[in-house]
């Protein structure tokens, strides 16, 4: 199919561009390690307050961190398009028939398919440092899946920003504001239990929370049932915001 | 039918500034069309209607037969269209970015990879094609551009400032290639311009707009011939009584108007080279040192219909009112 087919074309371009960034293959190997590095030891005796999965902290951070990657993964995705419509790439690309959605999809998909691995450099980084693994292979696919949704979900969000204010420092001013509390009222540093009661209830309308609970059910093997639901609830999420970024693109192109 | 057919086009961005304040033009099939102005005219504002990135506000515009609302699709794959600024990807090679533009048309295979080898043979960048284009001169980009623009063979092509950033060179080589297209493969050019040589050289229609309206349109020599014929200067010795030349200039039948300035008598004439032996024959006696002959250049034809110099306008920009002292129209 023609939509699908200009979709893995101009999502390779942007995953070459990726790729041809030294610093950008160096950090995203690089800062899983640090982040497990640091944060294991640092917070290691939270375990002891129970209601954690483990009681390795490093081995219960894998999954929440693998989210993290895909949340600071994607959050930035807007500029991409804003470089591209900055050069004047966006107008090329748009006086050919190439398919709309997949025009604005690639800029989606790149998030994803980045945050996916990070995501596995993530959990092979955590196999190394002795981290289990009980959910198997399926298991680290069902991680893959969160990371891929919730990173095609920021990401499209961010595209959308860039639609409506066309601005670098925007994107980043907005999404740093954004990212930041959903991690902190969220389980992924700390289990539910273990969470302040209010920030338990805000947690669950947390997409963040939904991906982190549904990549750790599935890591630690446990609760597949809370896998399935907050996968549903992930891949609403996502479905809307990329909605949200296709809208944003028609109107920018309604403007022009 | 004209394969493009603009009615009435009319481009208004917020603040609001009006671009194109109802334009009409037709361009026949395979031929070139060039639509000169200076900066701010509004003939990119046009281009990027008629290549669909940009919606109009009034009027209708056709292309290929198809309406730019509404059937945009249809538009897209018969054109190609090369914007006035460089979009070249400079993270990936010249080869990769020509691929890419032909695969966004549905191309690939053999057909694919001989299309980009002539292309970047035409345009000599096969010693750089695998070099990443962001270590690229400005002008090989330039002629990237081209060549990415014409990668699915274009029915209509539209060129918004081709020459701009190109060596003389580059240029003359890039004039060949329009004609060729043109002559050969039957395709039909658009191109904008600040150049009036280029549009001289290369167009077969051209349109004048100023300040988001057409103030002049036809065939460059059409163009030039509307105005009061050859320009034929005169030039005397310092003893010399030039009222006296002026009289007797005046006298002969096929002179339009006479000019003295100082020393130099400027004489306006329908047929230049027939009158000049007239001229010289009238003169006799006088110490007559220089004889020149121009023929009106499209800038004369922009001026009159300008009232301002070529240069001089587009020095200025859109709000230029400077040098409103030339020619009425
Ligand atoms: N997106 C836009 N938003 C607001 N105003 C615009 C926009 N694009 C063009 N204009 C304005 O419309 C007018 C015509 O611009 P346009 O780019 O069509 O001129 P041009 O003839 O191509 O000039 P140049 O030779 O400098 O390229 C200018 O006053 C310009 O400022
Ligand atoms: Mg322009």
């Amino acid at each position: 199919m023609k939509m699908m087919r200009d979709l893995c074309v101009l999502t390779m371009r942007l995953l070459v561009h990726n790729f041809r960034m030294p610093v950008f293959v160096i950090m995203s190997i690089v800062q899983p390690i640090i982040w497990l590095a640091l944060f294991g030891p640092l917070f290691g005796k939270v375990t002891s307050l129970g209601g954690f999965e483990t009681e390795s902290y490093v081995n219960f951070l894998v999954p929440g961190l693998a989210m993290m990657a895909a949340l600071f993964g994607s959050a930035y995705a807007g500029m991409s398009l804003l470089m591209d419509s900055d050069r004047g790439i966006l107008d090329r690309f748009l006086a050919t028939p190439v398919s709309r959605m997949a025009l604005i999809g690639a800029y989606v998909a790149q998030s994803g398919v980045i945050v996916a691995l990070q995501a596995t450099t993530i959990i092979l980084v955590g196999l190394l440092m002795g981290a289990g693994m009980d959910g198997g292979f399926s298991g680290y696919l069902v991680v893959l899946f969160a990371a891929f949704m919730l990173g095609s979900a920021f990401g499209a969000l961010s595209n959308a920003l860039a639609l409506i204010v066309p601005r670098h420092d925007a994107i980043i001013a907005v999404m740093n504001f954004v990212i930041l509390p959903l991690v902190f009222l969220s389980s992924m540093m700390m289990a539910t239990d273990a969470l302040p009661p209010w920030i338990g209830t805000i947690a669950t309308i947390n997409p963040v929370d939904w991906a982190v609970r549904m990549a750790r059910g599935a890591y630690f093997g446990e609760s597949w049932g809370g896998v399935v639901q907050y996968g549903a609830l992930l891949t609403g999420f996502s479905a809307v915001c990329v909605m949200m970024a296709v809208r944003a693109f028609g109107r920018f192109m309604a403007k022009a | 039918m004209p394969i493009i057919d603009v009615k009435a086009l009319v481009k208004t961005f917020p603040g609001p500034v009006e671009a194109v304040r109802g334009i009409d033009l037709d361009v026949v099939q395979g031929t070139i069309f060039g639509l000169l102005g200076p900066n701010g005219a509004g003939k990119s504002s046009t281009v990027r209607i008629l290549a669909t990135l940009s919606q109009p506000t009034a009027g209708r515009a056709f292309v290929a037969g198809h309406d730019v609302v509404g059937d945009s699709d249809g538009i897209r794959r018969a054109i190609g269209y090369v914007a006035q600024a460089s979009s070249v990807d400079v993270h990936l090679t010249g080869t990769e970015n020509l691929y890419l533009q032909g695969r966004l048309f549905g191309l690939g295979g053999r057909d694919l990879a001989q299309r980009v080898e002539t292309l970047l043979q035409l345009f000599d960048l096969e010693d750089a094609a695998s070099r990443r284009t962001k270590g690229w001169s400005g002008g090989m980009k330039r002629r990237l551009d081209l060549a990415m623009g014409l990668i699915h063979k274009p029915k209509i092509l539209f060129l918004d400032e081709p020459s701009s950033g190109l060596d003389p060179e580059s240029r003359s080589v890039m004039w060949r290639e329009v004609k060729r297209l043109s002559d050969e493969e039957g395709m039909t050019i658009f191109l904008t311009t600040h150049y009036l040589e280029e549009a001289d050289r290369l167009a077969d229609q051209v349109a004048i707009i100023d300040k988001g309206l057409i103030v002049a349109r036809g065939t460059p020599s059409g163009l030039k011939d509307g105005l009061n014929g050859d320009l034929v200067s005169l030039t005397f010795s310092g003893k010399t009584d030039t009222a006296d030349a002026s009289t007797r200039l005046r006298a002969l039948a096929m002179i339009d108007t006479v000019t003295v300035s100082g020393q130099r008598v400027d004489v306006r004439t329908k047929d230049g080279a027939r009158s000049i032996p007239a001229i010289v024959g009238a003169l006799s006696g006088l110490d007559l040192q220089d004889v020149a002959m121009s023929r009106p250049s499209l800038d004369d034809v922009y001026l009159s219909v300008t009232g301002k110099q070529f240069a001089l306008a587009n020095a200025e920009g859109h709000e230029g009112a400077g040098g409103r002292k030339g020619a009425a129209a």
